[in-house]
């Protein structure tokens, strides 16, 4: 059980990550606020606390892999690298522009990240292959791969749970964004996959659930994925898109959506007040 | 003793690579016995991946073997190692450049009974298409070794196409060879054959052919489709009245494309393509009857070759 001042430090932290996701987007720029909010203290427990990474060895074989399967919601793994020292913070004001280090998806030519991924569906093969590779080279690392709900959709990703089961890897822990809205709607109403939890059974897998937005209980699940031998582990967690942003949240218009002067003043103010409640 | 089938050729080169070079895994969407890797998995279970009928799947997990230092190679029929994952080859492989090796076997029409679905006439195309990756079309086993030999440290993706069926020996066991490579295999001063896979063979006896009746044909094996060596073919295209290229493949986006956007911006002799026309394969009782059918052979070249020196359009 993660003490409380380490649960607070790792709280505080999603929230300085969201200020920097509002940052990146600005005004009258669109950006994928909601699935990036939703996501913060996911991000912030894996970064700052679980994966054995090391930020001035970016490139040593030991470290765990961090795969943004849903790679439109990068800007959160940009905020969470430029908090590491990874990113250089001045990047964060040319996100997606010519020019800058910061695409609008995952992509190599930023530090800090791991494969490409955002053509939907790629994440957990990719993850696949990494941790066969290292279990080639007897590696202890653990590959960490984030899909969203609306992505599950891909037949690819199923492929990919096959053969994440039939090997065994237990080095995987796939986390499930479960936030509920896609990019033009509620998943219930676009495409809706009933049972997850029992279809991933199915397939073979090791099943969690945690609230995404529970710090203690994020830290606490991560261990037992950790742990668990003879299958890969899923945790699904049950999330709110745009998550602290009142605007936002639960709703397809910030998937992408575009923010006036007054609704990014609205955002910060809102992050800052929720940051300062934690104290 | 080489086998005169390219199959066989790429399986025992595949272990060669293996013993050389622990970074070598191999992938495979249960075709093992036809694309030959097979081979690898006897001599290296532990380092052989079935991955079940699903190409998308072996191309991502691909990617993520590369991107931890590994060489992956990965297998199906050319149609489906192409077009079944091409948006996995496209983001997770050519955007992040990663050196991953895709065996396109039963390339072309050389899987001539089981049809359509199975022929990969437009494999090239979609190959060229990709940023950074490198398109290889050997044209006898001897090629597919030495390819071999230089694909394991080629930078980037490499799309290998391979041939089902035993094609005639081109190359002695001394020549030499390198990725880019176009070779000159019979000089001639009239006419200039740009050929690939099945086709350098059959371009060959056409030139020997037209030879009787005076004609002095060049004859181009152009292995590596990309990157295409442009100042060779602008060079080898050179002071010839007729051009041909030959290939085992659609018309559009192949070979004969590559040669003319080689051409593009210079002045040349006229260019005439034999080829797959626009259309889909068809099952066949034989490979050489199914070449026939589509007129890739020597006869079609030579008469090509014929028409353009006389002028033109038949």
């Amino acid at each position: 059980m993660a003490k409380p001042e380490e649960i607070q430090r790792i709280k505080k932290i999603a929230w300085d990550l969201r200020a920097d996701v509002v940052k990146m987007i600005g005004v009258g720029k669109a950006g994928h606020l909601g699935g990036s909010c939703s996501l913060a203290e996911i991000v912030a427990a894996l970064y700052f606390a679980k994966m054995h990474f090391d930020p001035k060895a970016i490139d040593d074989p030991a470290r765990d892999r961090f795969l943004l399967s849903k790679g439109h919601s990068v800007l959160i793994q940009y905020a969470a690298l430029v908090e590491l020292g990874v990113i250089p913070r001045e990047e964060i004001m040319k996100v997606k522009t010519l020019g800058g280090k910061l695409q609008g998806h995952p992509d190599m030519m930023t530090p800090g990240m791991e494969a490409v991924t955002g053509s939907l569906g790629q994440g957990l093969s990719i993850s696949v292959g990494m941790a066969l590779a290292l279990r080639l080279a007897k590696s202890a690392s653990r590959v960490y791969v984030i899909m969203g709900d609306g992505e599950l959709a891909e037949g690819q990703l199923w492929e990919a749970a096959m053969a994440a089961a039939r090997y065994k890897l237990d080095s995987i822990t796939a986390i499930l964004d479960r936030n509920r809205i896609q990019a033009t709607g509620p998943t219930k109403e676009i495409f809706d996959i009933p049972n997850l939890e029992d279809k991933w059974r199915a397939f073979g897998w090791n099943v969690l659930n945690v609230d995404g937005h529970d710090v203690g209980a994020i830290l606490k699940i991560l261990d037992q994925a950790a742990v668990f031998k003879g299958a890969p582990t899923i945790i699904v967690a049950d999330t709110i898109k745009g998550k602290g942003v009142s605007f936002a949240e639960n709703t397809a218009a910030y998937h992408n959506g575009v923010m006036t002067q007054e609704q990014y003043d609205k955002a910060l103010a809102e992050i800052e007040e929720s940051r300062r409640m934690l104290v | 003793m080489t086998s005169p089938n390219l199959r066989s050729a790429y399986g025992a080169s595949l272990v060669r690579l293996g013993k050389k070079d622990a970074r070598v895994v191999a992938l495979e969407a249960d075709l093992g016995k036809s694309t030959q890797s097979a081979m690898f998995q006897a001599e290296f279970p532990d380092r052989y991946f079935q991955m079940g009928i699903a190409e998308q799947n072996m191309a991502s997990t691909a990617a993520g073997f590369a991107l931890t230092g590994m060489i992956p190679f990965i297998h199906s029929f050319a149609v489906f190692a192409t077009g079944r994952d091409y948006d996995q080859l496209r983001n997770s492989i050519c955007i992040p450049n990663l050196p991953v090796r895709i065996c396109g076997s039963s390339a072309g029409l050389s899987d001539f009974g089981d049809g359509k679905t199975h022929q990969g006439v437009e494999d090239v195309a979609l190959m060229r298409a990709l940023p950074g990756m490198t398109v290889l079309c050997p044209a006898d086993s001897t090629e597919v070794e030495k390819m071999m030999d230089c694909v394991l440290d080629w930078p980037g993706p490499v799309y290998i196409r391979i041939n089902r069926n035993d094609l005639p020996f081109i190359y002695p066991h001394d020549e030499p060879y390198f990725i880019g490579k176009v070779t000159q295999l019979r000089d001639g001063s009239h006419a200039a054959i740009f050929a690939a896979g099945v086709m350098v063979s059959r371009s060959l006896d056409a030139a020997a052919a037209l030879a009787p009746e005076g004609i002095s044909v060049r004859v181009l094996d152009v292995g590596t489709l990309k990157p295409l060596d442009r100042d060779a073919i602008i060079r080898y295209a050179d002071g010839v009245q007729a051009i041909v290229a030959a290939e085992e493949h659609s018309v559009i986006g192949g070979l004969g494309s590559a040669v003319v956007e080689a051409l593009r911006g210079v002045s040349h002799a006229p260019v005439e393509f034999v080829g797959m026309p626009d259309t889909f394969g068809i099952s066949a009782e034989g490979y050489p009857e199914l070449l026939v059918h589509f007129g890739l052979t020597a006869d079609t070249v030579a008469n090509t070759v014929k028409t353009l020196l006389k002028g033109g359009k038949k």
